[in-house]
């Protein structure tokens, strides 16, 4: 499990600020059953993992989604090994992209804290009914200090209410829990999942609008944040802690006198696609930070903006950049460099950042 | 901005110190962002560490290579290390030694030398100096007030009301000591 979120919980339930049950196991296989488990029990259920822990739970993440289960996970991005590494890329959580679970990107502390307390209310939803995966980028969020707003926990309750399942495991009303799906029933099953995935998009729109409105933070409409975007001609697209870095260099920019902006991705999954096009149409080029490679492929962040645009008339140049791939850094310099580089080339081009 | 690059030896705690210096600039209302350079640490072997203080909300996320001050826990690193790397020309540099450090590499800087060892030793009885060379940051910068640090000092010992008097007083000590 990843070391400083359970660190903390341990801390908040023993100095009696957090009512919860924690459940000490074994391994991150273990550790998503449990949370499988009292979730199915009606109560609401978080974890937090990492890179070869999100591995190690991938036969369950799939359980978690198909029992249609609000688990709510805290993903510390790292890198899969070997070679052995352990610092951030996003290679873990790209890996699991189709395991059917909402997919959440955040660059700040604060913005890993608000997504949380709006994801158990997006994954709560009874339209909706999926697990949700706050991803969140190892070290470079998850061991530094910065100051971060923790709300009171009374306008946290008044958002966020209690826990209400659709069905619950209950002696008294017992019902059968992820049972054999034979071929006759297994494909509507998926239907409905994709069908949740579908109206899911609506929802996590209005929670972060009433999140707004509680808490006076947000990051774009919950979906896709625009920075300098309205006007610019280039724009730089990216998931997590280097949009942080994007804005430095676009503000730096912007006193030359280019034309750049950025559409941060903060929804991976469900992808929006329609939400995409509309911030990107008026764009003559893109670049694509990718912190993954889909291998035989490109970076999966990349070809699904691609495959976005494929039935529009008018797209920008869309560029492939690979880049902090287990930790490497990625510096002010990486991304203005990006930005000079699609304001020259004409045709698409793919570039790992070494 | 202000960038702040600490070296220190592995078991030295240049990361506590770090991050001991973004919480009191988070006392003095400031913005703040603490992080170690991210390499599998083991005692002995040269460490860094980050710390970014503003008034505005803070956006970058790289690791610092331009630093406006360096703190130096340990003076055989600077054998070891390139300590004034990227280095802003006059800014200063800020090392725990008892004796007076003046070397070629130095020369574009402004070097303050304090011996938090010695101060560290009297009150301790051991070579702790990461939170006790914050005093010689403090009165070097004047960036950050010596209440914010004793703030700080509370919160990360929160329940053993000894260590944080200690602390106290070897933070003024070396603040007072230090030109």
């Amino acid at each position: 499990m990843e070391t400083h979120i359970p660190e903390r919980i341990s801390d908040f339930v023993n100095n009696g600020e957090l009512d919860c049950e924690m459940i000490y196991v074994e391994s991150e296989h273990s550790a998503l059953s449990a949370a499988l488990g009292s979730s199915a029990a009606g109560v609401r259920s978080y974890t937090a993992t990492s890179s070869q822990g999100l591995a190690l739970m991938f036969e369950i993440l799939h359980i978690v989604s198909g029992m249609r289960l609000p688990v709510v996970m805290s993903v510390a991005n790292r890198a899969l090994s070997a070679p052995i590494n352990i610092w951030n890329d996003h290679q873990d959580s790209m890996s699991c992209r189709d395991a059917g679970w909402i997919q959440l990107y955040v660059e700040s502390a604060q913005e890993a804290v608000d997504t949380t307390i709006m994801s158990f209310k997006i994954a709560e939803d009874h339209s909706v009914m999926l697990p949700v995966m706050v991803c969140l980028d190892g070290f470079t969020l998850s061991h530094v200090f910065e100051p971060v707003d923790i709300p009171d926990q009374s306008v946290v309750d008044k958002f966020l209410p209690k826990f209400v399942p659709v069905f619950r495991l209950d002696t008294k009303n017992p019902k059968t829990f992820g049972p054999i799906g034979y071929p006759d029933v297994f494909m509507d099953f998926k239907k409905q999942q994709q069908d949740a995935f579908a109206v899911s998009a609506g929802v996590i729109k209005k929670v972060a609008s009433d999140f707004n409105k509680s808490f006076g933070r947000s990051y774009g409409d919950g979906i896709v944040e625009a920075y300098e975007l309205d006007d610019a001609k280039y724009v730089f697209v990216g998931l997590g802690t280097i949009c942080g870095t994007a804005r430095v260099v676009i503000d730096k920019l912007r006193k030359e006198g280019k034309k750049v902006g950025m559409m941060k991705l903060k929804c991976f999954r469900p992808f929006p696609d329609k939400a995409i096009v509309d911030a990107l149409k008026k764009a003559d080029a893109v670049a694509v930070f990718d912190r993954a490679v889909s291998f035989g492929q490109k970076g999966p962040v990349f070809s699904e903006i691609e495959s976005a645009f494929c039935d529009e008339s008018k797209k920008p140049v869309i560029h492939s950049f690979i880049a902090g791939l287990g930790g490497r850094d990625v510096k002010l310099d990486h991304i203005e460099l990006a930005f000079n580089r699609i304001i020259k080339e004409k045709s698409s081009i793919t570039e790992w950042l070494l | 901005m202000l960038e702040i690059r600490i070296h220190g030896r592995g078991g030295q705690g240049a990361v506590t110190a770090a991050q001991i210096l973004a919480i009191s600039a988070f006392y003095d209302g400031k913005q703040s962002q603490a992080f170690p350079r991210f390499g599998v640490e083991r005692r002995g072997a040269p460490v860094e560490a980050f710390c970014r203080i503003d008034d505005k909300t803070i956006n970058v996320r790289s690791q610092v290579y331009a630093p406006d001050v360096v703190l130096i826990l340990e003076p055989s690193l600077i054998e070891a290390v390139d300590v004034t790397a990227g280095l802003k020309k006059g800014a200063p540099i800020i090392i725990n030694t008892g004796s007076n450090i003046t070397c070629a590499a130095f020369k574009d800087f402004k070097v303050h030398c304090v011996d938090a060892s010695k101060v560290a030793l009297e009150i301790f009885k051991a070579d702790i100096v990461n939170t006790t060379i914050l005093g010689a940051f403090a009165k070097v910068t004047g960036v950050i007030s010596l209440d914010a640090i004793n703030k700080a000092i509370e919160d990360r010992f929160t329940g053993k009301p000894q260590v944080i008097e200690m602390n106290k007083q070897a933070v003024k000590r070396v603040y007072d000591q230090v030109d």
